[in-house]
């Protein structure tokens, strides 16, 4: 007879987990509801501007989640699979824009993109290209904030993937182009998924590079964050309002994608070799 | 269509020296022990490994050739691997795995699956197609790997230890059936493995490799009969010796003396082969025919079922085999003393 | 090892020890951006007068602050741009005695030095392809703007809302817009931009006033505070930064 012996988590785990909770996510959230504006809020949530705000934060974020997938897959392969002098500064370059204030980020962008900026002054000058107070501009200050994410996120899967499937690919005829669309991306499928929803995360919350280099336009640039900080001032409640919309459209979002793809199990770099006989 | 190949390489601390030839007729095992650069090999005739020096030739057409610039990608190479760990694709199905080789080369899809269901179909899996690798029983996948590795018509097959990740009492099953799609598949087949029986079971050709150097190559007959390294001695299961011809006997180099019917050559170093089945044991010192006795000690017994393996310690360390009754009846244990004989007539001498 | 401990200690008195500088008291001032420059001079007047009051200065736009004070910030002195955000404040009860005008504010453009897009009035901002900026309409400085613009009869489409009256001059100082609506104050020896007059009937005039906090923790720090803005020190100090008289 066997009997089954679970042993409990030391209670010191238990403890900091709870105050984690406690602190950063129950408190806040509860706070949030507390003041929520109940009666008023179909109201104000009809209003064409938070539509407007909603909608453009939504386009944006997706837009930046796709740009950064477009240009961070490519750079993780070549930091994962190459070897070149410097390499580890050009990873460091990567990840600035996860350490830099995101204030600096927007004034770095100014800079880069702006009508006087280093890159911006030609685009201006030989296509008429502007960039800052447009939401292209808004899906790049987005993009540069969180491609990081990305980055990192499928870095890691690349160099923990077995080499040997992309080796059996080749002697099976199959071009570098072809083994990496039918072997390397599936088999990093849930990693690549998994940093896709985290750049798309921090893509829609992101406030300080966007009011800084994109500026604040209803319908063109302003987005969610925006709408709140400046509703703040003069309307807390519908403030308030607009942040349980935000809160509530993420976490739903977080909840149908994430549990599929964030708590999954790791990707599929074991061989079928130990499968049970 | 055949295989000509001088494979030099340095990995690490290998360093592997090694001319292969190989013609669609005959299976060829490469057989060595772990490190011997086998694996290393095959991944150069697979085109993932490039030489560092010498050639690799298939049908005439150079794959590789460091000396004058000309290296041929795996994906451009018509070689089919069966890997030692499978590698199946695990989020592709069974189907889709093998028709996964016809779809690079540019096969419409319908074509390709139709084309892999037949495979699957040969290999006893048809009502598997649609299962992942995940899915499947060990000798399941294994079949699988073998047909993603024909399907494509490869005019070299490379096998890399495929019986390696099953249990024994699969490998048997299997090793038949694997000979048998072997035998019907009509290009350039070479095979890896460090299993003594699926190396004797499944070979034309036996190619030893030990320490990156071919030791010794030929048929297994030819190889059992003249065993040329102690891997090779212990691949075939026989006892072999070194030492030095000394008129009508031979002076071991490990010390003592033994009489064998073959005449060996004056002063010439020697290979001398005992077979286990050859060695008598007896508790007291034998009176009769056999030239060859002398007392000595059990070091070990190993049980194999049917027979008994005795390990003799000094003078003369070698292997005896007798019947579990015998033992038995000698009360035979590490440390006990015994008498040896062997005839004469039951040692073969040939040049080192 | 030990420097590491060392530097976490003295991190933690610094940032511990803040109002505690044995006798001194700490008088905190929350005022609005267009008060930055002028307000660290007056700051520095009254530090100078007063040696045992520490000031404390944060300044961001006008509605911000209210906010944060409503919230319960630790302030002691809010002095706004407008007087309708400090009417707010008053309402709800967060003011102690009654608010005081200590100066008052023009509008003006501020625009590239050289004025590359020769602007001169009001009317020229509504130029098709002319990158202006305002400042947002929750913002006091936005809604003078606004009601500038609705003066003049012009209609200006600008390319982003700033959220305070500083970050939309410096739009202008990087080069990055061509006009911004700003405070004369803003504008007044300003190297970095040229500032372009709006017509007397068509501009607005903003009436700055300050008042002490309810609760605050010392009345009469606060109180000697308000007092040298608006005492004739103070008031000079304003002048030369181009604030009107209240």
């Amino acid at each position: 007879m066997s009997r089954r012996v679970s042993r409990r988590p030391p209670a010191v785990a238990l403890v900091l987990a709870g105050l984690a909770l406690a602190t950063f996510l129950v408190a806040p959230l509860l706070g949030l509801l507390e003041r929520a504006p109940w009666r008023e809020l179909p109201g104000l949530l009809g209003e064409p501007e938070v539509r407007t705000a909603l909608r453009l934060s939504f386009v944006c974020s997706l837009s930046a989640t796709a740009l950064s997938v477009v240009l961070g897959v490519p750079l993780a392969w070549v930091l994962a699979r190459t070897r070149f002098p410097g390499q580890n500064v050009v990873r460091a370059l990567v990840l600035i824009p996860m350490v830099l204030p995101p204030v600096v980020g927007g004034v770095a962008l100014l800079l880069a993109f702006g009508r006087r900026g280093l890159v911006g002054q030609w685009l201006d000058q030989w296509f008429g290209v502007r960039l800052p107070f447009t939401t292209p501009g808004v899906i790049l200050a987005e993009t540069f904030v969180a491609m990081p994410f990305l980055v990192i996120t499928v870095e890691a899967a690349l160099r923990s993937l077995d080499p040997r499937y992309e080796e059996a690919g080749a002697t099976l005829g199959a071009s570098r182009w072809t083994v990496f669309r039918r072997v390397t991306l599936p088999m990093i499928g849930p990693s690549l998924l998994a940093g896709a929803v985290l750049t798309w995360a921090r893509a829609l919350g992101e406030f300080g590079a966007t009011i800084t280099f994109a500026g604040n336009f209803e319908g063109r640039t302003q987005t969610m964050p925006l709408a709140v900080f400046l509703a703040l001032e003069t309307n807390p409640p519908a403030a308030i309002a607009l942040s349980l919309v935000l809160l509530a459209v993420s976490v739903t979002v977080l909840a149908v994608v994430g549990s599929r793809v964030l708590a999954r199990p790791r990707d599929r770099h074991v061989g079928a070799a130990a499968v049970s006989l | 269509m055949s295989l000509d190949a001088h494979v030099g390489v340095r990995l690490g601390s290998l360093d592997l020296d090694v001319e292969l030839r190989a013609e669609p007729g005959a299976l060829v095992v490469i057989a060595g022990p772990n490190g011997a650069g086998k694996t290393t090999l095959l991944r150069v005739l697979a085109g993932i490994q490039p030489l560092d020096a010498g050639q690799v030739t298939l049908d005439g057409d150079c794959l590789d050739d460091p000396g004058r610039g000309r290296f041929v990608p795996p994906e451009r190479r018509s070689v089919g691997v069966v890997f030692q760990d499978l590698l199946l694709f695990p989020h592709l199905s069974a189907r889709e795995n093998v028709a996964f080789g016809l779809r690079a080369r540019g096969l419409a899809r319908g074509e390709a699956r139709r084309r892999a269901d037949d495979w699957l179909g040969r290999v006893g899996l048809a009502g598997s197609a649609r299962a992942r690798p995940g899915e499947l029983s060990g000798g399941q996948a294994q079949r699988v790997a073998l047909a993603r590795a024909l399907a494509g018509d490869p005019r070299l097959l490379l096998l890399d230890e495929p019986l390696a990740a099953l249990d024994a009492t699969l490998r048997v099953e299997t090793r038949r059936e694997l000979r048998r799609h072997l035998d019907s598949y009509a290009g350039v087949r070479v095979l890896v493995t460090h299993d003594p029986i699926e190396a004797m079971a499944l070979a034309a050709r036996l190619v030893i490799v030990e320490q990156g150097r071919v030791v010794q190559q030929g048929s297994p007959a030819d190889v059992r009969s003249r065993p040329r390294s102690r891997y090779v001695a212990d691949l075939v299961g026989v006892n072999l010796l070194r030492g030095r011809g000394t008129g009508g006997t031979v002076a071991l180099d490990a010390g003592g003396v033994l009489t064998a019917a073959d005449r060996a050559p004056l002063d010439e170093p020697v290979l001398v082969v005992v077979h286990p089945r050859a060695v008598s044991l007896h508790r007291r010192a034998p009176e009769g025919s056999p030239r060859n006795v002398w007392e000595t000690r059990v070091e070990g017994v190993d049980d194999e079922g049917e027979r008994m393996r005795i390990q003799l310690g000094l003078p003369i360390p070698m292997v005896a085999e007798v019947t579990p009754a015998a033992a038995h009846e000698l009360t035979l244990g590490a440390g006990v003393a015994v008498w040896a004989s062997v005839k004469a007539t039951e040692i073969a001498v040939y040049p080192a | 090892m030990r420097r590491a401990a060392s530097g976490v200690m003295l991190v933690i008195a610094a940032t511990g020890a803040c109002s505690d500088r044995g006798g001194t008291e700490t008088v905190r001032v929350l005022a609005a951006s267009s008060l930055t420059e002028a307000f660290e001079v007056v700051a520095g007047r009254f530090e100078r007068a007063h040696p045992d009051i520490e000031l404390e200065l944060s300044f961001a736009a006008s509605s911000e602050l209210a906010v944060q004070i409503e919230q319960g910030a630790p302030a002691d002195v809010f002095a706004a741009a407008d007087e309708m955000t400090m009417q707010k404040l008053v309402d709800s009860g967060n003011v102690a005695g009654e608010p005081v005008p200590f100066a008052r504010n023009r509008l003006a453009i501020a625009v590239e030095v050289g004025n590359p897009e020769a602007i001169s009035s009001l009317a020229d901002l509504a130029e098709p392809g002319l990158v202006v900026v305002l400042c947002a309409e929750q913002v006091p400085c936005g809604r003078f703007a606004d009601e500038a613009l609705e003066r003049a009869g012009v209609q200006v489409t600008p390319a982003t809302l700033a959220e305070n009256v500083k970050a939309a001059l410096s739009l202008v100082q990087l080069g990055e817009a061509d006009a911004a609506i700003v405070y004369a104050t803003d504008v007044e020896g300003n190297a970095q931009v040229e500032g372009i007059a709006i017509a007397e009937d068509e501009n607005v005039v903003a009436t700055y006033p300050i008042a002490r906090v309810a609760e605050a923790s010392n009345e009469d720090d606060a109180r000697a505070f308000v007092d040298f803005v608006t005492s004739v020190r103070g008031q000079r100090v304003l002048r030369s930064f181009g604030f009107l008289a209240p």
